[in-house]
């Protein structure tokens, strides 16, 4: 196309134009999606909930710091973690639609809070609102994509292909999110007085939430050979944990674990507070306008 | 000797070669290219704010991705024009400073509130639109970094010009409710974005010695009879009108007569008046001040680590 004549272009309306953001497909393209014989599909489908909502819910919060970082490329940086892991909960949710008959779409504006299956750390506010800063922001990102990077290096075993083929392209991005959240976390414990601060201060802030993360549920359970059971994850993700707060000359908070709710916690779709209110303006407009096309 | 200088200059611009970060310039075009790219940088910057407010609340996951894409696209482009004015001298932190004191300007349109989710789509489709009209000839303008840098900008709107139309489509197509959404939005977007080109020329203060210097192209009043022609084709494809009673084909030139917007507001808004001006200043200053000591750490860690390398 002639950028001369970009207006000209825009008459010729040709659906194959519009392909981008639609990814998903291509992403995927050639990967079997028949469910393996033997799998329990309402299980599968649950599991793919689970980590389909931790990375379209911390992609919503992530997506706050577009235009409020601390520096331009900071700004193009968080707004790029979010997109990958939007595009990671796209794919996980249209493979728990196909077992639930409903689209990407359906599950992530018309379920209602009860029904999401993220972590708590996913959905705690870091900041840029009021529950957080940028150190805040960058404890948490180390913290989730640490965990995440481990568990689905070990999904692309999984016995569903699906699933494989998901974390076969989210390795590449998580081991991108967790070097950007290491380099900054050295960078902010080393650097000021003043970061160093802020730096554990988020540490203390994301670390009662840690422990929700490596809790085997039901659904992993029952998934033996599909699912990651993240009990097996705690000492890979502790070490690296590690490795980076010494790198960083910060120290590791006590484990204070964040109390369950009637035994219950994300995984069971019982959330925080704000879960509430970040769904509200998550899926307003999709609400208001039912039969609308976007 | 300077008088040579300035006549190989001359000779540069007129055939049309590029002026290159260590050539010789005249101080006024070094002036005068700072304070466009610099605007032009900030333009991109303060537009991130109208559409990321709806990044949160995009109504399908397929528009929050093209959404999030879109404004960080915008914080990019804000990045090479930064980078464009640091070849000529200029610091970025200092341009910031100026934008957020209010010493410099940035493009009016921003100080529109967006009020639906199909301003997206129009800001996409008329704002974008308007811009590449503005932009496409700064592809040849005479400043070598700044003309490169327009060519990957201009790509770049082109595209988000057609997801803009695009989901303007997709939502004629859709209900009731959304064809008047996208009716009512073009109806509030329309003369802010025929006041992007600028005053009419015979109020332009700028323009004359711009042109000479082949920083500018084409005059307001010509880019603004453009952007009408190729937009009105497409608004009737799309199946929406534009509110001037007075826009019509004229046969005999070829070309649609229209009305003017309204002057008074644009200087109005250009002058702080607008309903999102302060709003715009304030998350931007906020921003940069709530993330002061996160560069300082930034910049003590590398100094550190400089410091041990030099040691060893």
């Amino acid at each position: 196309m002639s950028f001369d004549n970009a207006y000209e272009s825009l008459l010729g309306h040709e659906d194959a134009h519009w392909a981008f953001g639609t990814g998903f497909s291509e992403a995927l393209s050639g990967v079997d999606r028949e469910f393996p014989a033997g799998v329990d599909k309402d299980a599968l489908a649950s599991y793919c909930l689970m980590l389909g909502d931790d990375a379209l819910i911390f992609s919503q919060r992530l997506s706050e710091w577009c235009s409020r970082a601390p520096e331009l490329e900071e700004d193009i940086a968080l707004a790029n973690i979010a997109l990958d892991l939007l595009g990671q909960a796209r794919m996980l949710l249209t493979r728990a639609g196909e077992v639930l008959g409903r689209d990407e779409d359906a599950l992530a504006y018309l379920r209602d809070e009860r029904e999401f299956r993220n972590v708590h750390l996913a959905e705690i506010d870091c900041g840029p609102g009021p529950g957080g800063d940028f150190a805040t922001t960058i404890a948490r990102l180390l913290v989730f994509s640490s965990w995440r990077l481990a568990l689905f290096s070990r999904l692309r075993g999984s016995a569903d292909p699906v699933l494989a083929a998901i974390a076969e392209k989210g390795v590449k991005e998580l081991a991108y999110h967790r070097d950007h959240a290491a380099q900054w976390t050295v960078r902010l414990g080393d650097g000021t007085d003043e970061s160093h601060r802020r730096m554990q201060a988020g540490l203390e802030r994301v670390w009662p939430f840690v422990d929700e993360l490596f809790a085997t549920h039901s659904v992993e359970a029952a998934l033996q050979g599909v699912a990651v059971d993240p009990a097996s994850l705690r000492s890979e993700v502790d070490g690296v944990l590690e490795a980076v707060l010494s790198a960083a000359g910060l120290t590791r908070p006590k484990d204070t674990r964040a109390a369950r709710v009637a035994g219950m916690a994300g995984r069971d779709g019982v959330h925080t507070e704000v879960m509430g209110y970040l769904l509200a303006e998550m899926q307003h407009l999709h609400r208001s306008l039912p039969g609308a096309v976007w | 000797m300077a008088d040579d200088l300035e006549l190989r200059f001359e000779r540069t611009v007129r055939s049309e070669s590029r002026i290159e970060p260590r050539d010789w310039m005249p101080d006024g075009y070094r002036k005068t290219l700072i304070r466009q790219i610099a605007q032009h940088a900030h333009s991109e910057i303060i537009g991130m704010q109208p559409e990321g407010n709806w990044i949160s609340r995009a109504p399908s996951l397929r528009r929050k991705a093209i959404l999030l894409a879109k404004v960080q696209d915008e914080a990019g482009h804000g990045l090479y024009l930064y980078s464009a004015t640091e070849t000529l001298g200029a610091d970025r932190e200092d341009l910031t400073v100026k934008l957020i004191e209010g010493r410099q300007k940035y493009s009016s349109i921003f100080n529109y509130p967006t009020l639906t989710f199909a301003d997206v789509g129009v800001i996409g489709w008329l704002v974008d639109g308007a811009a590449i009209c503005n932009q496409v000839p700064l592809c040849r303008t005479s400043y070598g970094p700044y003309a490169r840098a327009m060519i990957r900008i201009c790509k770049e709107e082109s595209f988000h010009q057609r997801q803009g139309y695009e989901l303007l489509m997709t939502m004629m197509s859709g209900t009731q409710q959304q064809r008047d959404m996208v009716q009512d939005s073009v109806n509030r977007w329309w003369w802010p974005a025929l006041m992007m080109f600028g005053p009419p020329d015979a109020e332009s203060t700028n323009t004359e010695q711009s042109m000479a210097w082949r920083i500018k192209r084409d005059t307001n009043d010509e880019l603004r009879q453009k952007f009408v022609n190729m937009s009105m084709p497409q608004a009737e494809k799309l199946g929406v009108t534009f509110p001037d009673p007075e826009l019509k084909w004229n046969e005999e030139r070829g070309e649609y007569d229209f009305g003017q917007p309204d002057w008074d507001e644009f200087w109005q808004v250009v002058k702080g008046g607008g309903v999102c001006n302060e709003q715009r200043i304030a998350h931007r200053r906020k921003a940069h001040e709530d993330g002061a000591w996160v560069r300082d750490a930034a910049a003590a860690h590398a100094q550190k680590h400089a410091r041990k390398e030099g040691a060893a």
